[in-house]
């Protein structure tokens, strides 16, 4: 480091960063991810220049919260974990109420100026309230704040996956879920309820879900069963990736994305397009980045002195990896297709602000170490 | 194990998360080394297997459009059926520039901006290596100078396809509906797959309410493709499953001789057959050309349609509501029996108007020297409005609406078509909760004679005077006989659904209103008695005038027509023969005057179409009304 602090212009960045409270490291992964984005997402949307500019706009709008999140100091952010919480609910509800159909699922909220869907303030409220009552209670924690805790979780998952959204119900599932493992939840208790849900899971089959999702289950077992419904994109994605080889057929020059054959190629099926074009080789590289920015977040997190803090860190950089398990599991036809992005690269405003401003509160979490520290 | 010291230790617990940290990273280590393993698989150990579909073989997958079910008349008679027309159609995904093309394209065929919004929505929808129509129909000409054009156009073809038609024209085009070609908000309700291929759905009437049923299932077809999209040869084909054939309970004929029966008079016929539903002709006049929808109407010609006076898409039938005016007395009459308020002996002498008790308005009669002494079978024959002003006085309007629920008013008899209004019964409740006003006695009067706010939908009254003629036996009607598997052949029959029986406590209740009615076209004195020349068969019948104040349609300012307005509608509602009762019909003529001398004989028409003549050429169009 003493060196490298002889420079300049580091050094006077490093200052600035410093002062922004902001991790150069996870910075300098989070730039080189986004970038690659970009330049993915101008061959997955067939050279639309008016889509990349609106995903640049998100992305700046992204990274002014980023930095802005960074500097509210942590123990403001705890506080407003209950009213973020209650405040993401109440909208859940107003969206059964007032919410536009948009593609068969009710999910957007019209606020005259915006469209969005609350779903994404659970994303983070969920994990930070979850957090916040835990870190004020004894850990290992017992089976009354368990259980309070997966009612808090539960509401909104409930309230999400009704809409019908299941890739998000998932995801602020597992946010929840991970704040109550990192807090300690005793090895039998999650292997009793893993046991449990395993029971239940027929019934679920049977009621919980759509008829939709059924059929994306069910057609990822065997794709020829619906080609031209949901068996045609695991097919098409499938060759797309398969045909990608060793190196990939070269930016620009997937035929399979480029033909049109993978359908949303710019939004959730973007892995499709990446696997074509730059190959197995590419796909290692990619996941080893990825790897880098949710290692360097649990290490900020294991590194914090605050339990709320690292409850909090450790939960959005684990949720980060769902999405990217998840992404490319059903892009590859590991997994049903359940509509998750490729985190920070797909196509899509909110879900890139939300990671965004996850990461943001990182930032913060990482600060406040050294205070106590 | 010892009990645990319930004191928060900092130091303690952010170890314990950071041992959870350092586990879980451990476990997402693995799992991102399965995804590597699922991408090894895919890319370096299946890769030929894929690079051969990906590169070498572009595999394809077509959406073969099911064949729309036919629909027929009760005796075979083809009234929808499918024939090949030329359209003009893109693959997208060989066209170099969309736009320009569109833009020469316009200089060798006409299109529409309705066809260009409806190509553009299907062309976002489908893929883009599918063949979307931009123009349907093109006459010979147009495909003679497209055809030697063609090859300067790109993914641009002319392709003969199945579509809709309607062989006779505005026959019946009330009771069939149309098909148009699919808009976006027409997928919201169906499954978007199995319309892959298909351009047409049905907008209105039987085409749109057994759109499932006619649809059919869409067929697939693997085909192999050059790196141009030609196919090659096709891998595989699941042959699509056409849609049902709809047998209906119309017949032709007979709809035929009622819509010539009405000439220039606007109005509504419904033929009913009173001991299963089937609607026998259904009517609404004037009528409109279906076709002119099947390919996108042109502006001009909706805007003569829909600007017409006469109205010609508004289906009478179904959506129009009338005062039923004295069509109602047969079925007042009948509660008053019910309910006791008077027997076949009570005499109300008729001198021309009514007075409520300590009111001075008179309420007239249509007589102005009045009917005398009036019992209920003569009131119901010389429809004298006093007896029936008094009747009504007496039994209340709770005991006049709870009567007439029983006969389907003021509910939609759920005809399976689209459109079906209510009309309206007045009582007591609806006036308190749609205006919150308290209910007048003097309403109570106008309704008794089908007057006031009372409104009936012609299918309700032929339903309802269906019922009268069995007693209160009544069917929810339906227009289509059966189904048949457009594969198969095999017919179904659509249930019949009984939706109430006879709920009236004396027998002699009902003879004394069937003979009133009897003696309304047979008696001496009775309001429809011009009809009953050279009748072979019985009719029971009942005339009605119904008042016009003020139709709700703001048009402009025309002499003629406002005179014509603000004439009387004319109804007649029958079934014959009276003893045994085969069919049950009501017309109405909209501003027709007079229910006796306008509406009747259309209705004497329409029974000796169904009755006589179709007897003697032995069509069989009575089938399944044997008693």
């Amino acid at each position: 480091m003493k060196n490298m602090s002889d420079t300049g212009d580091y050094s006077r960045l490093r200052r600035l960063l410093d002062a922004l409270n902001i991790d150069p490291v996870l910075l300098t992964l989070l730039v080189i991810l986004s970038t690659f984005g970009i330049v993915l997402l101008y061959s997955g949307s067939g050279s639309n220049m008016d889509l990349i500019v609106r995903q640049l706009t998100r992305l700046s709008l992204g990274l002014f919260l980023f930095i802005l999140v960074a500097n509210v100091p942590l123990r403001i952010l705890k506080g407003l974990s209950f009213w973020l919480y209650l405040f993401g609910v109440l909208l859940l509800l107003a969206v059964i109420f007032f919410g536009e159909i948009g593609k068969g699922a009710q999910r957007w909220l019209d606020l005259g100026i915006i469209r969005f869907q609350p779903s994404e303030i659970l994303k983070l409220a969920v994990p930070m309230m979850v957090a916040s009552y835990l870190s004020d209670r004894v850990l290992p924690i017992g089976l009354k704040d368990l259980f309070v805790s997966v009612v808090l979780v539960l509401i909104p998952v409930m309230l999400i996956a009704r809409q019908p959204d299941l890739g998000t119900a998932i995801l602020v599932g597992s946010a929840g879920a991970f704040v109550l493992f990192l807090a300690g939840v005793r090895w039998r208790i999650i292997l009793s309820l893993m046991f449990l849900l395993s029971l239940m899971a027929p019934l679920l089959w049977k009621f919980a879900l759509h008829d939709y999702q059924r059929s994306r289950i069910l057609t990822m077992f065997d794709p020829e069963s619906d080609p031209l419904g949901s068996g045609y994109h695991i097919i098409q994605s499938k060759i797309a990736i398969g045909s990608g080889g060793n190196y990939g057929k070269g930016w620009l020059n997937g035929t399979q994305s480029q033909f049109d054959f993978i359908p949303e190629r710019s939004t959730d099926f973007i892995f499709s397009v990446f696997g074509e074009e730059f190959g197995f080789f590419g796909g290692v590289i990619l996941i080893l980045l990825y790897l880098s920015i949710i290692f360097r977040g649990l290490y900020i997190a294991a590194r914090s002195k605050d339990t709320y803090g690292q409850l909090v860190a450790g939960a959005i950089s684990l949720t980060f990896f769902v999405y990217l398990f998840v992404n490319i599991g059903m892009v590859s036809g590991m997994l049903p297709v359940v509509g998750v992005p490729l985190p920070l690269i797909s196509y899509g405003g909110t879900s890139m602000v939300t990671l965004l401003i996850g990461f943001g509160l990182i930032m913060s979490i990482r600060s406040t170490k050294r205070f106590l520290g | 194990m010892p009990r645990r010291v319930h004191l928060k230790n900092e130091y303690l617990e952010t170890r314990l998360v950071r041992r959870r940290i350092i586990l879980s990273a451990i476990f997402i280590f693995v799992l991102l080394g399965v995804l590597l393993g699922r991408l090894y698989v895919l890319q370096i150990l299946d890769y030929n297997h894929f690079t051969t579909l990906s590169d070498k073989n572009r595999i394809r997958i077509k959406a073969l459009p099911p064949g729309r079910g036919l629909i027929y008349d009760r005796n075979g008679v083809i009234m929808a059926n499918n024939l090949p027309a030329y359209r003009l159609e893109i693959i997208k995904e060989q066209v170099e520039d969309l736009d320009q093309t569109l833009i020469d394209l316009k200089q060798y065929v006409y299109y529409s901006d309705l066809d260009l919004r409806l190509y553009l929505q299907a062309a976002n929808r489908r893929r883009s290596f599918e063949s979307i129509p931009l123009r349907l129909n093109l006459n010979d000409e147009e495909v003679a100078r497209l055809a030697v054009n063609l090859y300067k156009f790109d993914g641009v073809e002319i392709n003969a396809r199945l579509t809709r038609n309607y062989p006779q024209g505005d026959h019946a085009v009330h009771a069939l509906g149309y098909v148009g070609r699919i808009d976006v908000k027409d997928l919201e309700n169906v499954n978007d797959n199995n319309y892959a291929g298909t351009s047409h759905i049905g907008k209105l009437g039987l085409e749109k309410f057994y759109e499932p049923q006619l649809h059919g299932t869409v067929g697939v077809q693997q085909v192999e493709v050059n790196s141009r999209g030609r196919t090659l040869r096709v891998l595989s084909e699941t042959p699509p499953i056409p849609g049902d054939n709809l047998h209906l309970t119309i017949d032709s004929k007979l709809q035929k001789v009622a819509e010539q029966a009405f000439g220039n008079l606007t109005g509504s016929v419904v033929a009913i057959n009173p001991r299963n539903g089937e609607v026998l002709a259904l009517v609404s006049m004037p009528k409109f050309d279906p076709n002119l929808f099947v390919n996108g109407i042109s502006y001009k010609n909706y805007d003569k349609l829909r600007n017409s006076n006469q109205q010609p898409m508004f289906n009478r039938a179904l959506s129009g509501q009338y005062p039923p005016g004295s069509t109602t007395k047969p079925f007042f009459g009948l509660a008053g029996l019910e309910t006791q308020t008077v027997n076949s002996q009570t005499k109300i002498f008729c001198r021309g108007f009514y007075r409520l008790p300590k009111k001075e308005h008179k309420y007239r009669d249509w007589k102005k020297q009045g009917h005398g002494h009036m019992n209920l079978k003569g009131a119901i024959t010389q429809s004298c409005d006093v007896y029936f002003y008094s009747l009504s006085y007496r039994m209340g309007i709770d005991k006049m609406s709870a009567f007439l629920e029983k006969f389907g008013f003021g509910k939609k008899t759920g005809i399976d078509s689209t459109g079906e209004v209510t009309g309206l019964l007045p009582s007591r409740e609806w006036k308190r909760k749609t205006l919150n006003q308290p209910w007048f006695p003097g309403e109570t009067l106008n309704t008794g004679i089908g007057q006031g706010t009372f409104l009936v939908t012609p299918l309700q009254l032929a339903n309802s005077t269906g019922a009268l003629s069995l007693n209160g036996l009544r069917y929810r009607p339906h227009l289509v006989k059966a189904l048949e598997n457009g594969y198969s052949g095999n017919k179904t029959d659509v249930p019949i659904e009984q939706v109430s029986e006879d709920g009236v406590s004396k027998k002699s209740n009902w003879q004394q209103v069937h003979k009133g009615m009897l003696n309304v076209v047979h008696g001496l004195r009775g309001t429809a008695s011009g009809i009953n020349r050279g009748l072979t068969y019985t009719i029971a019948g009942k005339t009605g005038t119904a008042q016009v104040y003020g139709i709700a349609q703001d048009d402009e300012y025309d002499e003629d027509t406002v005179i014509n307005r603000l004439r009387d509608h004319a109804l007649f509602m029958s079934y014959a023969p009276s003893e045994n009762p085969r069919i049950a019909v009501a017309v109405i003529v909209e501003n027709g005057g007079h229910g006796s001398s306008v509406a009747a004989p259309i209705a004497r028409k329409v029974l000796d179409a169904y009755l006589v003549n179709s007897e003697k050429s032995g069509s069989g169009s009575g089938d399944g009304s044997q008693p």
